[in-house]
């Protein structure tokens, strides 16, 4: 199958228009980079291998994680456990958008995966699920996600001092009030609240009982079960009407 | 098996965590590259990505404090009242600062 057509065309005015809605919560992607920042350099690394770290890692969380772990020494498998536990979520988030990125290039494909995190995604997702295709701001809100990342980073390892305590200014619930907003914001049907009740359940569950950090996994597959179980009846009936909501 | 945090060391360990990564990024479309996507299989897929949000924001909610807690009140409201994502996470942090101001 050498002529396998990928019908995906990207829109550049649509990539620039989703690099520009997501810089407001890219402001704050600044703020939670400048608080890594100072942690890494808190915790014995350079300038520049903090802001190697956020350009190649690009993964908040484990980020933080691996840091807590360092020292003088640092044990290699912990850190790659504990780095593939809380960035395996990603696993399941592209697998989500597989649908979409299955009509674009495989170079392309890969190239947008680099590009991956929690707030281009959550947009991304919950379009689909509306039935619009929105690979640009995987693209274009990576972008902008990344470079704030970086620029985060930056600016706590320079300015750190600004920022004693994150915390006291809400800005570690930054993800979390973006990602309720996006899962709030999403269609919802008893399927769907189903599934969300099973998923609570199950991540809480793992939470309290399982290893550290394989919450989001049991939680997200458990919601998964629900749809593999209950399909969703006809669904080309309902875009046009849904638009006006 | 330890890596010393000289320079070379931490940009091994960089370089390790970035292939851990890496591999998450690519491997779940990776493997679907494999599956027939059924109308089961979508279905699945569809009812995992909301729960994937759930998953992250259920434990968080139970395992922070009272400005954790506060600010996803405070965003879950006000996004079911006006459906505008912005105001509802600007609010959700103002309640976090302004809960762990006044405790």
């Amino acid at each position: 199958m050498k002529n396998a057509s990928y019908p995906y065309q990207f829109q550049p005015e649509k990539v620039r228009y989703e690099l520009i809605r997501m810089l407001p919560i890219s402001l704050f992607v600044v703020a939670f980079g400048a608080a890594f920042g100072l942690a890494a350099v808190q915790q014995g690394l350079g300038p520049l291998e903090s802001l190697l770290m956020s350009t190649l890692v690009f993964a908040g969380a484990s980020q933080f994680a691996a840091i807590d772990m360092w020292g003088a020494e640092v044990s290699v498998i912990p850190v790659m456990v504990v780095v593939f536990a809380i960035n395996s979520r990603h696993l399941l988030m592209g697998a989500s958008l597989y649908p979409m990125l299955k009509d674009v290039s495989p170079a392309k494909r890969y190239g947008l995966l680099l590009l991956l995190t929690d707030a281009n995604w959550a947009v991304s997702a919950q379009e689909y699920q509306s039935g619009r295709r929105n690979l640009e701001v995987i693209l274009g809100g990576g972008l902008v996600l990344w470079l704030a990342w970086i620029v985060g980073t930056w600016l706590g390892v320079y300015f750190g001092g600004f920022l004693q305590n994150p915390k006291s200014l809400g800005m570690d619930m930054v993800l979390g009030c973006f990602l309720l907003a996006m899962a709030l914001g999403g269609k919802k049907n008893p399927r769907v609240l189903v599934a969300w009740a099973l998923a609570a359940l199950a991540s809480l569950a793992a939470w309290k009982w399982l290893p550290a950090n394989t919450h989001v996994v049991a939680g997200a597959l458990a919601g998964g079960v629900v749809g593999f179980f209950w399909l969703e009846k006809k669904p080309d009936d309902e875009p046009v009407k849904e638009a006006s909501a | 098996m330890t890596i010393e945090t000289t320079s070379t060391g931490i940009l091994l360990l960089i370089l390790i965590m970035t292939l851990v990564t890496l591999v998450t990024r690519f491997g779940g479309v990776f493997i679907m590259s494999f599956v027939r996507i059924s109308p089961r299989i979508e279905s699945f897929i569809n009812t995992m990505a909301s729960s994937v949000l759930i998953a992250i924001i259920v434990p968080m909610a139970f395992g922070g404090d009272a400005g954790a807690l506060a600010a996803l009140l405070v965003t879950a409201v006000v996004m079911l009242v006006l459906k505008k994502p912005l105001p509802a996470i600007a609010a959700g942090i103002l309640a976090a600062a302004l809960v762990r101001y006044v405790f």
